[in-house]
């Protein structure tokens, strides 16, 4: 099946695209951070470095002198950077990049979302109406994110599909096959140059009209900058946050007991988004080695690529007791879902509020549901992780 | 008697936004999602419970709980 070779051995030769690990990564982890905590492999371009401990994670993501964001994405051959900031950026161009965006997504703004992100949960619901059995992910999950984004950004919800054509292309067949990379982006940048000329002067209540009038020491932002951050939206706000809510219906759906105990008790939703968030961690991001270096005893060589695993440092047992049991009413859970240090996911509110209103209106109109007979569940490859089918009986 | 306060390390936050979160009552966020202590960060006994887990959900490290 795999077009890539079957990997031997995880610690010298590691795959992020192998059956095995989309299927079920934490043993692979749970191996690497007892004999060899940083894993590598010659796959990759200049060689990828892979962290499996918190702590190394961490120190990572709090080093930007050593580890460059230019690169986010661990690809078979590289490609010439491609600037979409503030995710790509490192200090100092980083924090306006950052500073200008962070209103429109502070916990704030993003509560104004809430009845608009029940409203289309409710109408999802309603057209899977009284069926016996649906796909969690290809009817429900996928579907949230894309149209609230497209909500903040001002553009057509009709054009999810082609959303979801874009960030396939650019986050999973591109960390293979590169040439599929800069044609899709090019598409993302002519859709977002259409929507500029389509507001000519007018500025709306949206996040285009919005950087369209953003200000960087007083000048208003590039064309690469505006539309680099454009894409960044679209991608990091869809795919991430249909992964985190599949997941968690995956887990209800072959949990009965922690379901059942979600649906009479209500009140433990905040504990168990956040359980939610740290056991099924969509996001792994990327760094480049800048500048060669040593983290967890092992030796980090310039233009390396490391694969930034926030998913495997939330199920590390040194710093989260039964790490890899999912309790959700979890007290203490200092998770890393969202990345630590100054990228910190902007989205994360947004993110939090989707998961949320998407399981409650979920378990409020199917409060009994489980994996369908003979269900092929399949997980997406590469950076970001969920399911891609999740076919649940219902009732 | 001695007085619990909380207080978060502005240098430190990310806005994870995970204390106002959990208490509401003593943190808020400001226009770019950053948080602060509401007030003088004063922690009633009531609340002495969400400040400690306040503390020990901050993914950075960031917010801090001192007794004088």
């Amino acid at each position: 099946m795999s077009k890539h070779p079957p990997v031997k051995d995880w610690a010298s030769d590691f795959d992020h695209r192998d059956p095995r690990w989309i299927e079920n990564p934490f043993p692979i982890w749970d191996e690497l951070r007892g004999r060899c905590p940083v894993a590598h492999s010659a796959r990759f371009e200049d060689g990828a470095y892979f962290a499996s401990r918190y702590d190394d994670v961490r120190e990572i993501a709090y080093d930007s002198e050593h580890f460059s964001s230019r690169r986010v994405i661990v690809r078979e051959r590289k490609v010439p950077p491609q600037p979409a900031p503030p995710i790509t950026s490192d200090p100092p161009e980083h924090t306006p990049a950052r500073k200008l965006l962070l209103p429109a997504f502070a916990p704030q703004a993003i509560a104004r979302l809430e009845p608009r992100a029940r409203a289309l949960c409710r109408e999802l619901l309603d057209a899977i109406g009284s069926a016996k059995t649906c796909d969690a992910a290809v009817d429900y999950a996928q579907h949230i994110p894309v149209r609230l984004i497209a909500h903040m950004l001002g553009v057509q919800e009709q054009d999810g599909d082609l959303f979801r054509k874009w960030i396939h292309l650019v986050l999973e067949v591109g960390t293979s096959d590169e040439t599929v990379i800069l044609p899709a982006l090019q598409e993302m940048s002519a859709y977002f140059f259409a929507e500029i000329k389509r507001r000519g002067a007018q500025r709306g209540d949206d996040l285009i009209s919005f950087l369209l009038e953003a200000r960087i020491d007083g000048q208003p932002l590039s064309d690469p900058h505006l539309v680099g951050t454009l894409r960044l939206l679209l991608i990091a706000g869809i795919d991430t946050t249909w992964s985190g809510i599949g997941a968690s219906l995956w887990h209800l759906a072959t949990h009965p007991a922690d379901r059942r105990r979600l649906v009479a008790e209500p009140s433990l939703m905040p504990t168990a988004v956040e359980e939610f968030l740290r056991a099924y961690a969509p996001v792994t991001m990327a760094r480049e080695v800048v500048k060669e270096t040593s983290v967890g005893g092992c030796t980090f060589k310039e233009k390396g690529q490391v694969l930034l695993s926030f998913p495997a440092a939330n199920r590390d047992p040194s710093v989260f007791p039964d790490a890899d049991r999912v309790i959700i009413d979890r007290a203490e859970n200092r998770h890393a879902a969202f990345g630590l240090g100054r990228h910190r996911c902007l989205g994360s509110n947004l993110a939090r509020l989707e998961m949320t209103v998407a399981l409650e209106e979920w378990l409020a109109r199917f409060p009994e549901f489980r994996l369908a007979d003979g269900a092929q569940v399949t997980w997406s490859e590469g950076t970001v992780r969920g399911p891609r089918r999740l076919p649940v009986a219902i009732g | 008697m001695k007085t619990l306060r909380v207080r978060v390390d502005s240098e430190r936050c990310q806005g994870h936004n995970r204390c106002c979160s959990i208490a509401p009552e003593l943190f808020e966020a400001d226009e770019l999602g950053n948080a602060h202590a509401k007030g003088d960060g004063v922690v009633p006994a009531a609340l002495e419970a969400k400040a400690r887990l306040a503390v020990k959900n901050c993914p950075e490290h960031a917010v801090r709980l001192t007794s004088e």
